[in-house]
């Protein structure tokens, strides 16, 4: 006999039965706690049915409750009869009765009878971990928790506030100092003895009675008073997730726990009966002496606390919908929105596609409708290209396209024409990159066929749209990648900013571009646009254009007239 | 949320419960086991009306995942469906031959039923076509979910609506008793939904799928809502405001993250256009027994005349959750 289990029930005791006959079974006798809350009635079956196995003994119960000082009590019970009832057991090893051993419990003898003067008991101070849930570390050892905080959280949390208002400050007991650790230890029989038999238990036990959660901290803070060689680590695998509740292992969870290599897990599912099956029997193959390794099961509940903590960038679902700023990034990848380009150059959409192979869709805002594309109607996600669908939430639009199309950039074209266009959602967007030539809305009006009061009518609705568009872009709220020219400013070096708007998109691309996208004929614009001004209308988005269309011409030397001899 | 507000909600609230319980007249014991029902069990609630045909695996669906005891109101069908119920060891059954309509669209009569056998019990309420999906659910049964929902001190549960359709016309494949209709209508929409939030009851309204994307292109806000909390432990204080789409009082609606994270969230797969859909728009639209008018059946009716096709080149074909899973349609939340 080298190894005794002590073991803290509350509930499944049917479990707690299987695991105890397995430790008893192999040699380890074992003292059962039950909370005292639990019905005389359950209490008297349970101990009957443990009847036949003659190394369980059942020690007086307490009533434990979490974060309480009644599961320290209960695990000095027990340990005290461990100690008094089994004279030959070296190490005692604290579990409950959700834990399940994994490897052969020869295995744990040989491994702990290797280590006869070590104690495995995970213990650190306050000031070096960061594993407080819920803002208390250092404090739980200086001010006092009469309110139980899962019952009366209310009164906990005022009584945490008054007391810090008076600035109480507890005195810790001579000699002591706090660590924390997680509550699954295993001790030798001299170090628990000493603890337990301490002339100086009563002041200590005082002390730790008002202390918070003294399970995480009583033995791990005395063990150092005594042990002379502490491995500061728990035998037991116990994950716990954000809210300081362990994690739960279930059927699926058979062949990562076997990997594990951890002598015991906690806590496990009831119902689990494929875990229960497969670890509950005896042992086959060689005894291994290899060293627990969790990290697989580490990374798998580390992932699952950051998906409740942080979840997916770009995603707004039914259990995900950040308040305003709270996104951890507004959408799930990078995106370009062009504005005027398309109208500037005839062939821009089909030129952007080929020098930086995104995709590039045309005018999603448009209001006639979405123009995904190749014209395509419906789009990845099954995302509809009617306009009133989109308009009726454009901001999710927007998002879903940029989530359905996760790995695979996506550009797209905005002009003052698309009113529906979340404009002040992606101005604020990281994410996008935004490149406005402002005021070549007017292109398309000037190679319209229209009667020239309504260009005059609608020159000036769009150039009041892109004005309102371009403070959203302007104000300081915006982190998009925002770059405006005017037309003016643009085409006197078109091919500089594309460079720069193409090496920004397409890093795979990071060549010079070898063709230019066609201009459109721009001659007579700028008497198109003194034509506005004359009527009243000016056009300033543009900045400075030429204004007459003889200046430009005049640049052209007039052919040199030569004679035939 | 002022002081008055709060009042007005839980004046709401009572007097809901008061009008469900008085609704209790209505229903008719057909049969009652419910006797039988144990301390832990798992409850479904259920209304229906014309579902003979799938009835039996809706029923094999919920017990092998779990659940203990049906509780059932049909609203006088005709088909053989109460009759088939009667004869099922773990469903306690109730007739009604009154409006749907005017009890809130069974709101009411559930509401009752919850109130009288659903209290401290982990609450199920779907129809017939709905079938819950919750992360791992191919390794682990519903009492897994609930017992961990426990532990965190979780009280209800979000399943979302997924409209789950046919390649090609509905009519096309017949759907026999007994057949997982997942092997007809697997393809569903799976990047369209929108949502809001309801400021009053602090739900999320959500609305899009393949209904919103063919039968309300230019109306997208009749479209209907898709948000659901059908798994609660269940209180007789609590009640449903509005079908399974919100819970009074409204913090049982805080199903989701505001702070970047994502809470543990399910999805109910809706069987809902399988070939038996055409004949029942039509019944539903004569009996104009639905919500809002029936304006989902008119459309369905005036749509369905020129056998539209739900199914698109970007439809996805379901495989498991967590195929959904990675869609970003349900997560898995803190839940390993």
């Amino acid at each position: 006999m080298s190894v005794g289990i002590l073991m803290l029930v509350h509930t499944a005791f049917n479990r707690a039965e299987q695991v105890a006959r397995h430790w008893t079974k192999y040699g380890c006798p074992v003292v059962i706690h039950v909370d005292a809350s639990v019905k005389p009635k359950a209490y008297k079956k349970f101990v009957k049915a443990l009847d036949d196995v003659p190394d369980v003994r059942f020690c007086k119960r307490h009533k434990c409750e979490w974060g309480d000082w009644g599961l320290v009590a209960a695990s000095q019970s027990a340990g005290e009869t461990m100690l008094a009832e089994f004279p030959d057991v070296r190490h005692i090893y604290l579990s409950s009765g959700s834990c399940l051993p994994l490897r052969p419990v020869q295995e744990l003898k040989d491994y702990l009878a290797a280590r006869p003067r070590t104690d495995f008991i995970e213990s650190a101070t306050t000031a070096d971990v960061p594993w407080t849930v819920g803002g208390l570390d250092s404090e739980r050892f200086t001010l006092h928790f009469p309110f139980s905080w899962k019952k009366h959280r209310f009164l906990f949390d005022k009584w945490v506030d008054i007391q810090r208002f008076l600035r109480v400050k507890r005195k810790i007991p001579n000699g002591v100092v706090p660590h924390m650790g997680s509550q699954w230890w295993c001790l030798t029989r001299q170090t628990l003895s000493a603890i337990l038999q301490d002339p100086d238990r009563d002041t200590f036990d005082r002390y730790f009675k008002r202390v918070w959660i003294p399970d995480e901290s009583y033995f791990q803070t005395l063990s150092r008073l005594y042990s002379s060689n502490i491995e500061s680590r728990s035998l037991t695998l116990s994950k716990f997730d954000f809210q300081g509740k362990p994690h739960i292992f279930y059927d699926d969870h058979l062949q990562l726990l076997r990997r594990s290599d951890c002598f015991v897990a906690r806590k496990i599912w009831p119902h689990a009966n494929k875990i229960y099956g497969g670890f509950l029997r005896s042992p086959e193959g060689a005894i291994k002496m290899s060293e627990p390794n969790p990290a697989k099961i580490d990374r798998i509940f580390a992932k699952a606390v950051e998906r409740r903590t942080k979840g997916r960038t770009g995603l707004y679902m039914q259990s995900r919908y950040p308040n305003e700023g709270w996104e951890n990034g507004m959408t799930f990848g990078r995106y370009s929105i062009f504005q005027g380009f398309a109208q500037l150059f005839e062939d821009f959409e089909p030129w952007l596609a080929r020098a930086t192979g995104v995709r590039v869709h045309g005018h999603l805002f448009a209001p006639e409708r979405a123009e995904f594309e190749g014209g395509q109607r419906v789009i990845n996600g099954a995302l509809s290209d009617a306009p009133n669908n989109r308009d009726y939430n454009s901001i999710a639009f927007l998002t879903n396209l940029i989530w359905n199309t996760r790995g695979e950039r996506q550009c797209f074209q905005v002009g003052p024409r698309d009113e529906g266009a979340p404009v002040w959602f992606f101005a604020r967007d990281p994410n996008a990159q935004v490149s406005v030539i402002s005021g070549a809305w007017a292109i398309p009006l000037f190679k319209s066929n229209l009667n020239f009061a309504d260009i005059r009518k609608e020159a000036a609705r769009l150039q009041k749209l892109e004005n309102d568009q371009l403070y959203a872009l302007r104000s300081p709220y915006a982190k998009a990648r925002v770059r405006i020219w005017t037309l003016a400013e643009f085409i006197e070096a078109p091919m500089e900013p594309l460079q720069t708007i193409i090496d920004e998109i397409g890093p795979e691309k990071a060549r010079r571009l070898s063709e230019a996208p066609k201009m459109t004929d721009l001659t007579g614009f700028g008497q198109f646009l003194q034509n506005l001004k004359n009527q009243g209308m000016h056009p300033y988005l543009m900045g400075d254009f030429p204004v007459s269309q003889a200046e430009t011409d005049q640049k052209k030397p007039p052919r040199k007239p030569y004679l035939v001899q | 949320m002022s002081a008055l507000q709060t009042y007005r909600l839980r004046v709401r609230r009572r007097h809901r419960l008061v009008r469900a319980i008085r609704k209790r007249r209505e229903l008719r014991s057909m049969v009652d086991r419910t006797a039988q029902i144990k301390s832990t069990d798992l409850l479904t609630f259920s209304t229906l009306r014309n579902e003979r045909v799938r009835l039996p695996y809706f029923l094999d669906y919920y017990r092998n995942k779990g659940i203990n005891h049906f509780l059932i109101v049909d609203n006088d069908s005709d088909d053989g469906s109460l009759e088939y119920l009667m004869e099922q060891p773990d469903v306690s059954v109730w007739h009604t031959r009154k409006s749907y309509k005017r009890s809130k669209f069974g709101v009411d009569w559930l509401n009752w039923l919850q109130f009288r056998y659903g209290h401290n019990h982990w609450c199920l309420v779907v129809d017939p076509d709905e079938f819950f999906i919750y992360p791992f659910c191919d390794t682990r049964p519903i009492r897994a979910l609930t017992d961990w929902l426990d532990a965190s001190s979780i009280k209800s549960f979000s399943a979302m609506l997924l409209d789950m359709y046919p390649r090609g016309p509905i009519t096309e494949q017949p759907y026999q008793a007994g057949q997982d209709p997942m092997e007809i209508a697997c393809w569903f929409d799976a990047g369209n939904y929108t949502m809001t939030k309801n400021p009053q009851y602090g739900n999320l309204w959500i609305q899009g799928g393949p209904r919103s994307r063919v039968f309300f292109p230019n109306e997208p806000e009749l479209a209907p809502a898709l948000n659901k909390i059908p798994l609660v432990k269940w209180n007789r204080r609590y009640c449903y405001a509005s079908s399974t789409h919100m819970l009074l009082p409204r913090g049982l609606n805080q199903v989701y993250d505001e702070w970047g994270g994502e809470k543990a969230s399910g999805l109910l797969l809706h069987a809902k256009f399988l070939d038996t859909f055409t004949t029942k728009a039509e019944e539903e639209l004569e009996r104009n027994e639905h919500y809002s008018g029936s304006v989902e059946y008119k459309a369905y009716a005036e749509r369905l005349r020129d056998a539209p096709e739900l199914w698109c080149k970007w439809s996805e074909k379901y495989i498991n959750w967590r195929q959904l899973e990675i869609l970003g349609l349900m997560s898995k939340g803190n839940w390993a």
